[in-house]
This record gives structure tokens, C-alpha cells and sequence, in this order.
């Protein structure tokens, strides 16, 4: 069990990235305004952009831009993050979308409460 | 009270804002940064201004016109500056292949087609931040 | 508390001990000689000043060497765009909607 902890303090983002995803997790299932569902699935990205632009890093480098420095400074790897930087594009989008919809469904039934929402669908599907 | 404090001082700072924008855009290619978040910069200076003062002094500022102009035609700037490739016979989004004059690095007109394409890209993004938040607020109650 | 909630709580402890195993069992934090760091990142540091003639090495790879995945990136941001103008105009020709 002491070497668990051991391990997971010496991999400190990782294990950080972890608990944010379970938190993010259980706020989807347990809220029932729609809001604070789209907020947990925002937690949710920002934990695994986390754990990849942390998997890149080099203890000791510096940032990777080139400078007339002497030759032989270590620079940490510039891969990851360029990915990233899709991802973070697409999140936005999805965030944008997810709110125009709810603002729709806040016309049609007048709530926004997901548990409302579905009681008020089930007494039209058994009409 | 709270209104004129936040008048007075916002009409000192945000230009700046903006034009610290224009400046991580431009140099993308020297300094940290680069097209994305010069893009959204200058896209909050405009969400910034429309708050405080009111959505209809906001787009009298810009337009739906020109929104959708600088939308559609930044997206299409992207594909034309790819085709430059196409017409000397090398593959499609070449830079160096296709013979363009780099420059010397650390100045601002190095690179070749880098600097062209990121300022497409980040007038771009900040015309789609503006869009979404005018079309966000403007729902009738 | 309702018995929803307790049976989330307890499926979300068991799923968060398999992943913590998980973290611990990746290569450690910050050492120069993991699996990540292979031949493609050293080709893009040590290669990009004279492909390209830019000293930013993230915007070189973004706009240059992988320029088709920010072509792609862009058409993205643009249907997000349409579709929530889409979404959200009424339009008034059949009455009240």
C-alpha cells in the first residue's frame, strides 16, 4: 500500500488528472440541472488535455523556441501540445452547440430541469 | 455608480487589449502565442465593449454583414494560399518545396506562407467568438 | 440519500481505483528517457529552422508540417458557428413557434 503512494506522488499530474475526471463524472450523473451537467463534461476535457500535455514534459528544459543560447540546452517536447490544440478548439465548439440547445429546450417546456423534462415526455408518449 | 465606473475605465483600456491582440498574431511566428489565442483576444475586446455598453452599440460597431463577410472568406483564404503549391507542381500546402524565399529567421517577414496563413486564422476565430456571443444574447423573451 | 445516488458513489470508487493503479503504473514524471520521446520529436527540434526558417517550433509544427489537421480544425469552428445561428433564429412566417 506505501508503495502505491509512493508511485502515485512521484507521478503527481497524472493521479491529479484522475480525481478531476471522477469528479467530473459524478457531476453528469448526480445534478439534475442541465447546466451543471454541461459544466462536469467541461471538467471532464480539461482532465485529459491534462494528462497529455503532461506526459511531454522534461525536468530541467526549457521552452521550445529556438534562441542563440550555447548548444546543448534541452527543450521538452513540442508534440503533445500542438495536438492539443485541436482538442481544445473542438471542446469549445461542442460547449457553444450544447448551449443553444438548451436555450431551445427552454422555450419548448418552459425548464430546465432534466428530471421535469422527462417526467413531461413520458406523459406524452403514454397519451 | 457602478455603471459610470465601469464606463470610464473601459473606454480607457480596451484598446489596448485590442491592439495587444494584433501584436501576438503578428509576431506568431517569433514569440510564444500564435494564431489561436491573438484570435480570442481580440475577439473578448469586442464581447468586453458589448457588455458594458449594450448589445445594440455593440453591433452597430460590426454588422451582420461584415461577421459573415470575414467568416466565409477567412475560411476560403486558407484553401487558396494551398493551391499556390498546386500551380508549380509540387504537392498541396508545400512551403519550402515550392520555391518561396524564406528570409532570415528572427525577423518578422520570415517563414513564407506561415505568417499569411496565421493572420487568416486569427481574424477568423475572433469573427466566430463575436458571432456566437451576439447570437447567444440577442434570443427575445 | 437515495439508493441512485449510493450506488453511483460506490461504482465510481471502484473505477477510480482501477485508474489510480493505472496512473501509478506509467513511465515516471519528467525523465528524459521515456517512450515519449522518440525519433518523430527529435526529427521536428532539430529539423525546423531549416525547413521552415521559424524559431517557434509549436507554430511550425501546427502551420507547416501538419498544416492539413488546422485546415480541418478551421471547417470545424465554421459549422459550429452555423449551426447555433441555426438553431437559435426564429422564424416568423408560421405564426407563433
Amino acid at each position: 500500500m506505501s508503495i502505491l503512494l509512493e508511485k502515485l506522488i512521484i507521478n503527481y499530474p497524472y493521479s491529479i488528472a484522475v480525481v478531476l475526471f471522477i469528479i467530473g463524472a459524478l457531476t453528469v450523473l448526480t445534478r439534475s440541472s442541465l447546466f451543471k451537467k454541461l459544466l462536469g463534461i467541461n471538467i471532464m476535457e480539461t482532465a485529459v488535455f491534462l494528462i497529455f500535455i503532461a506526459a511531454g514534459n522534461i525536468r530541467g528544459g526549457t521552452e521550445p523556441i529556438l534562441s542563440e543560447g550555447n548548444p546543448g540546452t534541452v527543450y521538452i517536447n513540442p508534440l503533445p501540445s500542438a495536438l492539443m490544440l485541436t482538442g481544445i478548439v473542438v471542446s469549445v465548439s461542442v460547449t457553444a452547440f450544447a448551449l443553444a440547445l438548451i436555450i431551445r429546450l427552454h422555450r419548448t417546456y418552459g425548464t430546465t430541469d432534466a428530471n421535469c423534462i422527462a417526467q413531461m415526455r413520458k406523459e406524452v408518449i403514454d397519451r | 455608480m457602478k455603471d459610470f465606473i465601469l464606463k470610464r475605465i473601459s473606454a480607457i483600456i480596451l484598446p489596448f487589449i485590442c491592439i495587444y491582440g494584433f501584436y501576438v498574431i503578428l509576431h506568431g511566428h517569433i514569440s510564444p502565442g500564435g494564431s489561436f489565442a491573438g484570435g480570442i483576444i481580440v475577439g473578448l475586446s469586442f464581447i468586453a465593449f458589448s457588455t458594458v455598453y449594450g448589445t445594440e452599440k455593440g453591433r452597430s460597431k460590426l454588422p451582420e454583414k461584415v461577421l459573415i463577410w470575414i467568416e466565409s472568406y477567412g475560411t476560403l483564404w486558407y484553401g487558396i494560399m494551398g493551391m499556390v503549391g498546386i500551380v508549380k507542381g509540387v504537392p498541396f500546402l508545400a512551403n519550402k518545396l515550392a520555391g518561396i524565399n524564406l528570409g532570415e529567421p528572427g525577423t518578422l517577414s520570415s517563414g513564407g506562407l506561415i505568417s499569411l496563413i496565421g493572420i487568416g486564422v486569427g481574424i477568423r476565430v475572433a469573427s466566430t467568438m463575436v458571432t456566437l456571443f451576439f447570437t447567444l444574447m440577442e434570443e427575445e423573451s | 440519500m437515495k439508493i441512485r445516488n449510493l450506488l453511483i458513489l460506490l461504482v465510481a470508487l471502484l473505477a477510480s481505483y482501477g485508474m489510480l493503479i493505472a496512473a501509478a503504473e506509467l513511465p515516471p514524471y519528467g525523465i528524459p528517457d521515456n517512450p515519449i520521446h522518440n525519433q518523430v520529436s527529435e526529427r521536428y527540434v532539430n529539423g525546423a529552422l531549416e525547413d521552415t526558417g521559424v524559431p517557434n517550433i509549436v507554430t511550425a509544427i501546427v502551420l507547416d508540417y501538419r498544416a492539413y489537421d488546422t485546415m480541418f480544425e478551421t471547417i470545424v469552428l465554421f459549422t459550429a458557428a452555423i449551426a447555433v445561428v441555426i438553431t437559435l433564429k426564429s422564424w416568423k412566417k408560421a405564426g407563433e413557434r
